[in-house]
């Protein structure tokens, strides 16, 4: 073979996340020269990833969603016909035509067109405002339709609809959604499950319509459109978003003869062979096996098989398994095999734990032995596992219901372990890597996950196997007696544990003698904060003791953070967001005086930038006379407590959140720790002040407060878990006292809480085993330690201005008095740093000058 | 051409860390390690700022170098030159002397 004369002509029809990923295994597939690919695109834009398309909302854009890496195509001769869509095929003579009027012969045509969201056939079903939820231009609609709109209507609980509703409360609409059949996620939830998730869903504010089925919509009176129920009873809303089910593209395969499922689909064989020889069907467009296949994963699979096919391999697709795992809204739902119990021999155990939010279940074969299906409601740790011992038919212990009962005395993990899996379980299903692949890949030489995501691509699609992933390699690794390097740096070879209890069982004080007993060198920027941080969190000694100096990076040397200009920020504490007008009035003299840009920030206080250096003292002095104190936004320690109005002032609250946030922030405030924390203190459920979002959060309720944790927003955005319910702030403050200093022991180094509990084996629950029931016994002992911290809290800037020797450094230069000169321009009043340009133009002005 | 100019005393300086100074109006930074001074520019050729003296200091596969404290790029400070890329910016490097407590520089 080889020679351009006889290269096969491969023609894709569609190009979605199953048609493009089929080019790339195409592509990367070892015949890749044999073949000519051409495909056609019928949407305005190259492929883009569906599974996140709710994140456009959210802020992503139109590129960041794209699958196609720049220039994939080009540089890999493909050839791709945009916005243009294929009309006709002709069979005998083997040619594609387009819309457009391009034709193209091919010798194999695969089809992966995709499918299109079904409306049902109700009247009125096409007004203003009926809108769908699959493509990029739906979404611009829905936003469109959003903003002249107040309420938001779902048509269809399942999966799909769900996830469009949460799309629609963030679009800060009132959402209903409407369900046909008796429950929600009627498909993968049994009705225990699906009546939490229900009660979950309506705390959230969205009110859910379950047997409910829509005869006709009409005109409004108060919204755009009403719908009208069998029942009788009505719903006023703007928007009508449907998501009852999808139905494939098969229209062009009709038109062409090809054999099609007698309620759609194009059929396929287990090699994705339609009724045609010459023509492969697979995504969401394919009928397997009387199976549409709502998913990506199947798709990826049947795309597979054909490159193989096409490179004279043997494939097959023999159907797979649909299990989920999600995240709804922030409640996790896991469905796991047959969870409905059809098999009529079929055992089941429910857990239902009502103050926690939390239901599951399983579906045992009658002997007790093997695993048939779960669901998961409010708490998804076990999918995994579960999925495990059900796709690999493993034996089940002696009682079953183990699985899902709280392991309070954190027994039970061993049967769970990556050991426990036979080679041929399958770890990402994305990807369809199996824990012999992760083997192999680690006997080729891979130790890191970046090796692996990149080597097998497990872990790269949705995500939700990472855990295994570094569970099944790091076991591999240990397997094979290689140490996982943790070391620091060069300097080290020990982790920030490590160091953190060195120091503490050593008592070792100064960087000096820690470098001297356990490290090599002088150290470098990533040991030295490390250690300066541990020291804190330890002694408490003061950030700006001599030796100490060396420890620090600038912003926690000059307690401000430097900015791209070399000044810094002035950013004093306002516990809980609430300042005296008094207050904002010296902010507002300092601030002119010192002629510094000043602007609200997102933590719910005033920053004030572009401080010189050798102004920094006298800043500082004149805001602590005015009784502030620093706001410590340069350290890794307690930025800000957010919080709501609460039950003073607002008529839902149900407790004081100011008090409570300002009680927080003055408790934790200067602890240093890994990395920083922050904390918010709502007063009801509609969680005004995004506790959800935070290291802590407390929630208010009629019967106590809720404790959340772990939760961040920044790079990696989590919701916080739900940690203990119906608190007195004593309990709050026992639990966070215990949690925080567990978490300053035991985190990495700039790890923040989040990733630090999900790197604990035993995650959530392990957590709450050791902060509630105190399973290690060392409770009081973290009090005590925290105690401690809180009692030596001094502010650093009221420490730093008594040290006249600490003040001297804030002087530009060493040996001469003058003020480094510093530029900046105006602009909307105030000034900013000057650019390259402006300084080179002659206009930017040395602040001084400012008048 | 100038010749050796004394900056200021080893008293001004700050163990294991930098300093700013002015001399012949050019800004360097002055670095205190192990009994020895090291002078660079101040100026931070990727960050565009003056701010060398505020990194911090240490050494990376044998190098005594400081870290930028924008960005953190690592530069000898011996040469000035940047440690983890040859073709990335450098850093004017200064010789210096310490005689009778006082820091000279060659600039
Ligand atoms: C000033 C402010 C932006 C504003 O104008 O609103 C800000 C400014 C900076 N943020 Fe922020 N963040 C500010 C609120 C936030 C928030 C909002 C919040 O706190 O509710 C977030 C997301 C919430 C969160 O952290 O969970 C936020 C997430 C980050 C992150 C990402 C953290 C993460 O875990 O992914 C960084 C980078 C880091 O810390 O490593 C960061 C880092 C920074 C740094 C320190 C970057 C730097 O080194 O220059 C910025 C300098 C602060 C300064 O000059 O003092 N900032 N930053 C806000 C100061 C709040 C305060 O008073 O302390
Ligand atoms: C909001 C949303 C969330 C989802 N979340 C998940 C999830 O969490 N997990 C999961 O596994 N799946 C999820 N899915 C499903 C997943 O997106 C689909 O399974 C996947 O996109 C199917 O890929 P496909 O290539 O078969 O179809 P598509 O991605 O629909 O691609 C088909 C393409 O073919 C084009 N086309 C059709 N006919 C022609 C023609 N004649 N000529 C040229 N082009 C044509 C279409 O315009 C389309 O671009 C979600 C889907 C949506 C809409
Ligand atoms: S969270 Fe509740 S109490 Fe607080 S402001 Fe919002 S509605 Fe009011
Ligand atoms: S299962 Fe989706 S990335 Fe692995």
């Amino acid at each position: 073979m080889g020679g351009e004369m006889s290269k096969q002509k491969i023609v894709v029809i569609g190009n979605g996340m199953v048609g493009h990923s089929f080019i790339e295994k195409l592509v990367a597939s070892e015949h890749y020269d044999n073949f000519e690919v051409h495909t056609f695109c019928e949407e305005v834009r190259v492929a883009y990833d569906r599974v996140y398309l709710s994140s456009y909302f959210s802020g992503k854009t139109a590129e960041d969603l794209s699958l196609v890496k720049p220039n994939f195509y080009e540089d890999n001769n493909v050839t791709i016909y945009i916005g243009d869509k294929a009309v006709d095929i002709d069979r005998k003579a083997k040619i594609v035509t387009s819309e457009s009027g391009i034709k193209i012969a091919y010798d194999k045509l695969v089809m992966a067109t995709g499918s299109y969201s079904f409306v049902p056939p109700i009247t009125g079903n096409d007004r203003d405002g009926c809108l769908v939820y699959r493509t990029i231009e739906d979404l611009d609609a829905i936003q469109a339709a959003a903003d002249k709109g107040s309420v938001g209507t779902v048509v269809g609980g399942g999966l799909l609809g769900l996830e469009a509703a949460k799309a629609l409360t963030d679009l800060g609409l009132k959402t209903h959604v409407v369900e046909f059949a008796p429950r929600l996620m009627p498909v993968q939830l049994d009705e225990g499950g699906a009546a939490l998730l229900k009660r979950k869903i309506e705390n959230l504010d969205i009110t859910v319509h379950t047997s409910k089925s829509t005869t006709e919509i009409i005109d409004g009176d108060d919204c755009l459109n009403k719908m009208v129920f069998a029942d009788g009873e009505s719903l006023e809303t703007d928007i009508v978003l449907f998501s009852v089910g999808i139905r494939a593209r098969d229209d062009l395969a009709k038109k062409v003869g090809l054999e099609l499922g007698p309620r759609g689909g194009i059929v396929i064989d287990n090699q994705c062979l339609t009724s045609d020889t010459d023509v492969y069907a697979i995504g969401e467009c394919a009928l397997h096996d009387g199976m549409i296949y709502g998913l990506v994963a199947p798709g990826y699979a049947m795309a597979q098989v054909v490159v193989d096919q096409l490179n004279a391999k043997v494939a097959s697709f023999e159907g797979v398994d649909m299990s989920t795992k999600l995240k709804l809204m922030g409640i996790d739902v896991g469905s796991v095999g047959d969870p409905h119990g059809t098999d009529e021999d079929a055992m089941s155990y429910v857990y239902e734990n009502g103050p926690e939010e939390i239901y599951k279940k399983i579906v045992v074969s009658r002997d007790g032995k093997k695993l048939l299906g779960a669901v998961l409601v409010g708490n998804a740790e076990d999918y995994s596992n579960l999925l495990q011992l059900m796709l690999n038919e493993m034996d089940l212990p002696e009682h079953p219901d183990a699985l899902i009962l709280p392991s309070r005395d954190g027994g039970g993990e061993d049967l769970f372990g990556p050991d426990a899996l036979p080679a041929s379980a399958q770890i990402c299903s994305c990807f369809d890597v199996t824990k012999g692949d992760i083997s192999d890949a680690v006997d080729a030489g891979c130790c890191t996950m970046s090796d692996i995501k990149s080597t097998t691509q497990a872990g790269t699609g949705c995500g939700g196997c990472i855990q295994l992933v570094t569970n099944v390699l790091n076991s591999e690794l240990a397997n094979r007696g290689v140490e996982v390097n943790t070391d620091i740096c060069e300097h080290f070879g020990h982790d920030r544990q490590g160091l953190y209890h060195i120091c503490q069982v050593e008592e070792i004080k100064t960087f000096a003698d820690l470098l001297d007993k356990h490290g090599k060198g002088y150290g470098c920027e990533v040991c030295k904060q490390a250690v300066g941080s541990i020291f804190g969190s330890l002694w408490n000694s003061y950030a700006l003791e001599a030796d100490k100096i060396q420890l620090q990076d600038t912003n926690d040397n000059y307690l401000g953070n430097m900015q791209k200009d070399g000044t810094y920020s002035v950013i004093p504490r306002v516990p809980g967001g609430e300042i005296t007008p008094q207050k904002l009035i010296v902010l507002g003299e300092v601030a002119t005086k010192y002629k510094l840009y000043t602007k609200i920030n997102g933590g719910q206080r005033i920053v004030l930038f572009g401080a010189q250096m050798n102004d920094l003292p006298e800043i500082w002095q004149a805001l602590l006379d005015a009784g502030f104190e620093s706001g410590q936004a340069y350290a890794k320690s307690l930025r800000t407590v957010k919080s709501c109005v609460g039950s003073t002032w607002c008529r839902f609250g149900l407790d004081d959140s100011v008090t409570m946030a300002i009680d927080l922030e003055n408790r934790y405030k200067g602890i240093r720790s890994p990395h920083k924390m922050k904390m918010g203190v709502s007063g009801c459920t509609r969680e005004c002040a995004e506790a959800q979002a935070k290291d802590i959060g407390l929630i208010s309720t009629e019967e106590g407060w809720n404790l959340y944790v772990c939760g961040n927003g920044g790079m990696k955005p989590r919701h916080a878990d739900l940690f203990a319910t119906k608190l007195t702030q004593e309990e709050v403050f026992r639990y966070v006292d215990r949690l925080l200093m567990f978490y300053i022991r035991t985190a990495d180094r700039m790890q923040r809480t989040a990733t630090w509990m999900d790197n604990l084996e035993g995650g959530l629950s392990y957590l709450q085993d050791v902060v509630i029931n105190d399973s290690l016994n060392i409770g009081e002992e973290l009090e005590q330690q925290m105690a401690g911290l809180m009692a030596s809290y001094a502010c650093d800037w009221q420490t730093a201005l008594e040290s006249p020797s600490f003040i001297k450094r804030f002087r530009s230069f060493v040996n001469v008095d003058s003020k480094a000169e510093q530029l900046f321009v105006e602009e909307r009043g105030q000034i900013r740093p000057a650019t390259e340009q402006e300084k080179l133009d002659g206009i930017a002005i040395e602040v001084r000058e400012i008048a | 051409m100038v010749g050796f100019k004394k900056v200021c005393s080893v008293n001004d300086l700050v163990k294991n860390s930098g300093v700013a100074a002015l001399v012949e109006s050019i800004q360097i930074a002055l670095f205190y390690v192990d009994g020895e001074v090291y002078a660079l520019n101040n100026f931070d050729p990727v960050g565009k700022a003056f701010v060398m003296s505020r990194g911090m200091v240490g050494d990376l596969n044998g190098h005594l170098m400081v870290a930028a404290p924008l960005y953190k790029q690592h530069y000898s400070l011996k040469t000035g030159k940047n440690i983890d890329d040859e073709d990335a910016p450098s850093i004017e490097a200064y010789e210096t002397k310490i005689e009778n407590k006082q820091v000279l520089v060659k600039i």
